[in-house]
């Protein structure tokens, strides 16, 4: 029995179990303590769900029952020189997916498979169907390759029979409890209620999954790579045929320099801007103003980052590049610091803008009314009364919006430009810590060389800077709310 | 003694106070001006660089398909056919551009090579299947409109001119003037394009090819898996949170967490994607099913954050009558409080769709980069399963191909997303006006 007609089957079943269910409610003679369709649906859950997260879990409890016997029969003998075990493993598995797929198109009589087969023609078919092997066949993986079938086989006949057996436990369970003095909607409740709960669990497996995933490819890396030299060391040179230079420094040092620019950029703009928008503007000016400026928070990044490298970078580069217009030759490349700084600002300007106006708008009135009695002008209010009061939420604004220029990866990926060092002038290109987790993960690497595994290590390392700065942030904008409620 | 001063003229103090409370107003206003005008530049330039990837040239051309290059036994046998190349059609081109000048009498001295040179390099194949899709053309001269090399296209749209050609390998002045030739005649022709809509990415060879279609259907796919994921389990989450938990360290740990992730930079969840989807439950690399699923942890903090907004601008007062009346708890959410929220939650999960439809980062990790899907996938399991690039990431790699034909499309592609995007925004907004209830 395939898998979609056993899930269909216990569906059907939790179907009838419902009408069942709800039948036998309503033949009952006394006074039923729930809707009749409460009962329906207990009976339904019970037949269904258990049986359900069986089918859901059995891929994983799979490798334990059905693997570790296989790999226990491979021999020394069987493993050639430089190769280990695991690759052994892999390529069993491939050919048992492989026959699989051969018995299900026709094209191998699998049950004829044997010691006496002839493994070169085996070998032409399972090539001519799409199927690579990394080596010749030989006769012990191809009857280990045989063996995990007929588990793997077995395991599934198990899943089926285990699988229907609890469904229909679970219907009679739950069928001989239904009567009308059983809760039944209360019953029905608490499962809700779990999936509910379970629903507001994703949001720690995620975090779980990213932390865990991280650390578990990052232990890895610093198995083949000295953490020291990754923390501290001071050159980034990538090499695929290894021995490559992996140091988080420079990389770190253009992240921060490039997030500088662009809050330079955004800060003092945005907070302008929020400061006029709150204090001056009037309400129709404030009602266009205030959307129209979140528009540029809600243009894709990828935009950004093709201005950048389109439009503005050569921009720049006919001001400060050779043969520009201010006639000197600072710019060797259209992508770097400033071009990917400034863009990054104009993207920021909306975070810092409406974070501020709420803070400053949560300033209260008294404090303002204050200030003008006592006979300062508008802006000596602004600047000596409104922003003091309000500094501890806009530096939290000014935090988020660092955390997100650290983050952020078009822009810089296509404006910054490749080029691991330290540099202080802007006009030069730079590399960030999110533009190499790109070019390490997409590159043609082997995974499990230090090459692409240390873009686990950049990302744990981006993921514990952002989140500190968040959590900082979100810190003292809370205290703040508190201060003045 | 003291100096005695008119009350109606300003002290120097009250002047200098009042410049500077005109130069504060002024900063206030540039700020605003400089955000403004950056949004109009960036629309400008979208606008601008992108509208011509619409249109694109092509060259109408009546070619003789000689049954001696095609099918030299005569005898309509498509195996036989089938093998004759490309290269076997490249020829009959040539010949047309010959008849074609001899008929109109164009004075040109460039050879004929150099003029079947302007076509696209994808125009012998498509020849190849029009025939092969049908024999009966062999012998007869049949109407072609092939797409015209991205040089020439580049040059009908003035990004090709005769002063930059100096040195390019791929043009020469000689074809443009050529071209000028043909245009008269209406040979060559820039008309809508609608294969950029359509159609897939082509190679680096053939900027003239690409289109964006393909793509867009793997950004539809993977923006459905997202939906049917990210809109369940955000609202349980919510309705949890808001409706049923109690104040302890578990929920308080789960809020810590939806804050958090609102804020991790997109590309760890590409990360994650990564490690856990491909390497670990080893689902399909680059498929718009794992991209969904990246997407979808990413838009869950959306769609909690405005979910229990609206739930909690539903006043007290409904549970209090629905509970009053005798429903439980949990009747008195679904039944009353959810569909009072329903608007809201459905601006929420537009808006979270909107900024996940634009991400690209997280998908280059999980192997979504461009030029992977050459066809539109041919069965639904495909379009979730098989190999596929969405919209932004498709923009990025024309982007990185730094050829100015490639960028005319990533801004012609940027205007498609823009699009969808603003579409979506304001839909959100119509149906927030449409639907909102106040509570007085």
């Amino acid at each position: 029995m395939s898998n979609p007609t056993l899930v269909i089957s216990i569906l059907a079943l939790g179907v009838i179990g419902f009408f069942a269910g709800r039948r036998k409610a309503l033949g009952a003679s006394k006074k039923l303590h729930s809707l009749p369709r409460y009962y329906g649906s207990y009976v339904a859950i019970y037949t269904v769900v258990p049986a359900m997260l069986l089918i859901a879990m059995w891929p994983t409890l799979l490798p334990m029952a059905v693997n570790a016997p296989v790999f226990g029969q491979i021999t020394p003998n069987m493993i050639p020189d430089g190769g280990s075990a695991d690759l052994i493993m892999s390529e069993i598995h491939r050919l048992a997916v492989g026959l699989d797929y051969g018995r299900s198109t026709g094209l191998i009589d699998v049950d004829a498979l044997g010691a006496e087969t002839n493994l070169s023609v085996l070998a032409n078919i399972l090539n001519a169907a799409g199927v690579m092997l990394s080596g010749d066949l030989n006769p012990e993986i191809l009857s280990l390759a045989l063996d995990l079938m007929s588990r793997n086989q077995a395991s599934h006949m198990g899943m089926v029979i285990v699988a229907i057996i609890i469904a229909f436990l679970g219907f009679a369970f739950s069928y001989r409890r239904v009567a009308p003095e059983f809760w039944a909607r209360n019953a029905v409740e608490r499962v809700y209620l779990g999936v509910l709960i379970l629903a507001s669990a994703v949001a720690i497996l995620t975090t779980l999954g990213i932390v865990m995933s991280m650390a578990f490819e990052t232990t890895n890396f610093f198995k083949l790579h000295n953490w020291i030299d990754f923390f501290f060391g001071t050159e980034w040179a990538p090499n695929f045929r290894g021995d490559s230079a992996l140091s988080i420094l420079p990389l770190l040092w253009g992240t921060l320099y490039i997030s500088l620019v662009a809050l330079l950029v955004a800060v003092p703009i945005g907070l302008y801007a929020a400061i006029y928008l709150s204090e001056y503007a009037s309400r129709p000016v404030r009602s266009i103003a205030k959307p129209m400026l979140e528009v540029l928070a809600g243009i894709p990044t990828i935009v950004y980052g093709l201005f950048a490298l389109v439009v503005f970078g050569p921009f720049l580069k006919d001001w400060f590049g050779d043969g520009g217009y201010l006639g000197v030759n600072w710019m060797a490349d259209a992508r770097s610091v400033a071009t990917a700084g400034i863009v990054m600002g104009i993207m920021l300007i909306p975070f810092v803008s409406s974070l501020s106006d709420d803070i400053i708008n949560a300033v209260p009135q008294s404090l303002r009314d204050g200030s003008y009695g006592l006979g300062a002008t508008q802006s000596e209010t602004v600047k000596q009364v409104v922003l003091p009061a309000a500094l501890p939420g806009i530096v939290g604004a000014i935090l988020l919006a660092a955390s997100r220029a650290i983050g952020e990866t078009m822009i810089v990926v296509l404006g910054a430009g490749a080029i691991a060092r330290f540099t202080g002038n802007p006009l030069e290109a730079l590399t960030t810590i999110t533009t190499r987790i790109v070019s390490q993960l997409t590159g043609d690497g082997d995974f499990n060389s230090p090459e692409t595994l240390v873009a686990f290590a950049l990302g744990l390392t981006l993921f514990v800077i952002t989140l500190g700065l968040n959590i900082i942030a979100l810190i003292i904008v809370r205290k703040y709310r508190e201060q003045y409620e | 003694m003291t100096e005695t001063r008119s009350l109606f003229a300003a002290s120097a103090t009250t002047k200098r106070r009042n410049a500077a409370e005109k130069r504060f107003r002024l900063y206030g206003k540039m700020a605003i001006a400089v955000g403004l005008l950056m949004l109009v530049t960036l629309a400008y330039t979208i606008v601008s660089k992108g509208a011509g990837a619409f249109q694109q040239t092509f060259v109408t051309l009546n070619i003789e398909l000689l049954e001696s290059k095609l099918d030299k036994k005569g005898n309509r046998n498509l195996d036989e056919m089938k093998k004759v190349t490309t290269f076997g059609y490249a020829p009959l081109i040539k010949n047309a551009f010959e008849t074609l000048v001899a008929e109109k009498g164009v004075a040109t001295k460039i050879k004929a090579k150099d003029m079947a040179e302007i076509i696209s390099k994808s125009a012998p194949s498509k020849m190849r299947d029009r025939v092969l899709a049908n024999p009966v053309l062999i012998g007869q001269t049949v109407e072609f409109r092939f797409l015209a090399n991205s040089w020439i296209d580049g040059y009908l749209k003035g990004r090709v001119t005769r002063e930059n050609t100096q040195n390019n390998k791929n043009v020469t002045v000689q074809q443009l003037d050529f071209v000028d030739e043909m245009v008269v005649l209406g040979v060559v022709k820039k008309t809508f394009n609608l294969g950029f809509i359509i159609g897939a990415d082509a190679s680096d060879q053939r900027p003239e090819d690409a289109g964006i279609g393909v793509s867009m259907i793997g950004s539809l796919a993977m923006m459905l898996v997202v939906l049917v994921l990210s809109l369940p389990i955000g609202v349980a989450a919510s309705i949890y949170l808001e409706e049923f938990a109690p104040k302890n360290w578990f929920t308080d740990l789960i809020e810590v967490n939806i804050a958090n992730l609102a804020a991790v930079p997109s590309i760890v969840f590409g990360i994650l994607g990564l490690a856990i989807f491909i390497n670990t439950i080893e689902l399909p690399q680059s498929a718009p099913l794992v991209g969904g699923l990246v997407l979808t942890l990413m838009t869950l903090p959306t769609i909690i954050i405005s979910t229990r907004a609206a739930l909690k601008a539903v006043p007290p007062s409904i549970r209090s009558a629905a509970l009053g009346l005798g429903a439980s708890k949990m009747q008195s959410v679904f039944h009353h409080v959810l569909p009072l929220a329903a608007p809201g939650i459905l601006t929420g999960t537009i808006i979270g769709l909107a900024q996940a439809l634009g991400e690209t980062a997280p998908l280059l990790s999980i192997g979504m980069i461009g030029y992977i899907a050459t066809n539109m996938p041919q069965t639904v399991a495909d379009a979730f399963l098989a190999p596929n690039s969405v919209m932004p990431a498709q923009i990025y790699e024309w982007a990185k191909r730094s050829d100015p034909a490639f960028y005319e499309r990533a801004w012609g592609g940027i205007i498609i997303l823009l699009v969808f995007l603003i579409t979506m925004n304001t839909l959100a907004v119509i149906l927030r006006r449409r639907f909102e209830r106040r509570w007085l």
